[in-house]
């Protein structure tokens, strides 16, 4: 392994690199223009060999990657924001015609008012067309993510795409230092691609075919316990991931002194790590505290959840993500685990970030102090705007 | 945990700077991290902008801008005012390239356009100011800073930007002793 100083996107860029994809479709929007660009270099340097093709749109990014995917190899795309939206059409081809492509997505706000700033809108509005979710806390986790990604969505009893998530800027453009394994180290984690879910002339078949209201819900019911068993892939990979890298993750979710907190915050993305620093300064003010990290959306940690919280006795979803009119999706997710493992503590939902809006240790600090209340609420932070 | 910001206009290489001072204090070992990052939005050589550099001895989890830095760094004098002082730590340290002589003891004036203009041969100071620090911060070495232009920037540049830091780290030491 070598240390390098990197961003998440060059992290990511890096993790691509050695999980060698046969075919990249690029088309880049702010900020994940870097990953695309830093991949474009690999491929001009020989570094990586791998057939780089600029499309014109997201919705030809993706379906270009379905392409490659769909005669068996293995495929990259990037997006962000508005350009994952442009693609939507297509995130339900590439689940329901079950190709374990990777994609990185950089958390970006939505249009209107215009902004390129990070949130978790983007991706959470997605949540519901068929693919792996991921959300990476730091640069190695992006890195290892990229790696572990294509292990997972290219088992044979998963054989669903994957969205990894980066939080735009804070994560995509900042540098820390990343370990970067050796491409003898990648290769002996990560298998070449192999599928029977290919056209190829040997064995003809028909692939992304049409199913009527008899076969349909047969076909959707296998696409849901394909994503499903994901879970079961996740282990593997990490399990796999820690004997090669001797890096440990924890599956679908991270237990930080969750076990005899009162008061625990679940969160997402790279807030994380300032909400752990939050959770350490108030333990040695003697607060029971903790923090669970969701590192999966899809498939949904509902158990490891009900888990991790069910002594505690208030817990609180922060989330960069409003479904309007409603609450945070992220907190409607996390309520019906608590409530199907029959806990009724009370659950609270923290909405903050919008538009790349600076989320502060006081203001975590402050969603600690709230649930001591043991109330339930649905608060903005730092609503702002209105001197402007 | 040292907190750093670095003020230039967009082309001056301030967040290049910033990056790799990262770099250059996570290389000895562990328990060493770094986080650097610029401030986030559209770039356009000229304007203002800011980077920071976070140091310390263990994981930094906090992302967010730096609200008051233990130094703060001015490649150009034209965007130091008074303000600069409110964004300061009560020990904090100011770094600016100026010809003037700033009466205030929490300003350290250096003459970088000069040295920039012997070394350089161009009116490009982030490498001066990174040299600099080098010599004021105790916890960095100037080969750390070195290595991580080797590692980190365009091979063609090496040469003139480590003359660069070598003598602004000279120069500052010699200030130093005065």
């Amino acid at each position: 392994m070598a240390k390098k100083f990197l961003s998440g996107n060059e992290a990511f860029a890096e993790g691509i690199r050695l999980a060698r994809p046969q075919v990249i479709s690029a088309y880049p929007i702010t900020p994940q223009t870097i990953v695309v660009e830093r991949l474009s270099e690999m491929v001009e340097d020989g570094s990586l060999q791998s057939e780089f093709i600029h499309v014109e749109s997201e919705h030809s990014a993706l379906s270009c990657a379905m392409g490659a995917s769909a005669v068996g190899a293995r495929a990259f795309t990037a997006t962000s924001s508005q350009g994952l939206l442009y693609m939507a059409e297509c995130l339900t081809y590439a689940s329901g015609g079950r190709f374990p492509i990777v994609m990185m997505n950089a958390n970006r706000s939505t249009a209107l008012p215009w902004n390129i700033y990070g949130d978790q809108r983007d991706s959470l509005s997605q949540l519901d067309c068929g693919w792996i979710q991921a959300y990476a806390e730091n640069a190695q986790e992006s890195l290892d993510l990229a790696l572990m990604s294509y292990f997972v969505a290219e088992h044979p009893e998963v054989s669903t795409p994957f969205m990894a998530n980066l939080d735009g800027f804070v994560l995509t453009h900042t540098y820390e230092m990343v370990d970067v394994p050796t491409p003898d180290q990648a290769d002996a984690f990560l298998p070449a691609y192999q599928t029977e879910n290919k056209l190829d002339l040997e064995h003809p078949r028909n692939l992304a075919f049409s199913a009527g209201p008899d076969h349909n819900t047969a076909f959707k019911y296998k696409e849901h316990l394909g994503l499903l068993n994901a879970q079961k892939a996740v282990a593997e990979a990490e399990a796999r991931f820690v004997e090669i890298f001797g890096r440990q993750y924890t599956g679908l979710t991270e237990n930080y002194r969750t076990a005899d907190a009162d008061y625990i915050l679940i969160t997402l993305g790279s807030i994380a790590g300032l909400a752990r620093e939050t959770v350490d300064r108030l333990r040695k003010q003697g607060e029971r505290v903790g923090l669970l990290r969701l590192r999966y959306m899809r498939p949904f940690p509902g158990a490891e959840i009900a888990e991790a919280v069910k002594h505690a006795k208030a817990v609180a979803v922060l989330e960069k993500d409003i479904s309007f009119g409603n609450e945070g999706t992220v907190y409607t997710n996390v309520n019906s685990a608590l409530l199907k493992a029959g806990l009724s503590m009370p659950s609270s939902n923290y909405i903050g970030g919008l538009g790349g809006k600076n989320i502060s240790q006081t203001e975590i600090e402050g969603i600690f102090r709230d649930l001591k209340q043991e109330t339930v609420r649905i608060q903005f932070l730092g609503i702002g705007g209105e001197d402007e | 945990m040292t907190e750093i910001v670095w003020h230039g206009r967009g082309g001056q290489g301030a967040f290049t700077a910033a990056r790799l001072l990262g770099a250059a204090y996570t290389m000895r070992g562990d328990d060493r991290y770094a986080l650097a990052f610029p401030s986030f939005g559209p770039e356009r050589r000229g304007a203002p902008i800011r980077a920071f550099t976070k140091l310390d001895n263990k994981p930094i989890g906090d992302r967010s801008e730096v609200e008051k830095g233990d130094y703060s760094i001015f490649l150009d004098d034209t965007l130091f005012a008074e303000a600069a002082f409110s964004e300061l730590k009560p020990e904090g340290k100011i770094l600016l390239n100026t010809k003037r002589s700033p009466a205030d003891s929490r300003v350290i004036a250096i003459d970088g356009d000069t040295l920039a203009a012997e070394v350089l041969k161009l009116p490009i100071t982030n490498t001066i100011m990174l040299g600099t620090f080098a010599a004021i911060f105790r916890d960095i070495t100037l080969a750390e800073i070195v290595e991580a232009i080797r590692q980190y920037m365009p091979e063609k540049l090496h040469k003139k930007n480590i003359a660069a830091v070598t003598a602004a780290a000279e120069t500052a030491a010699r200030e130093a002793r005065r």
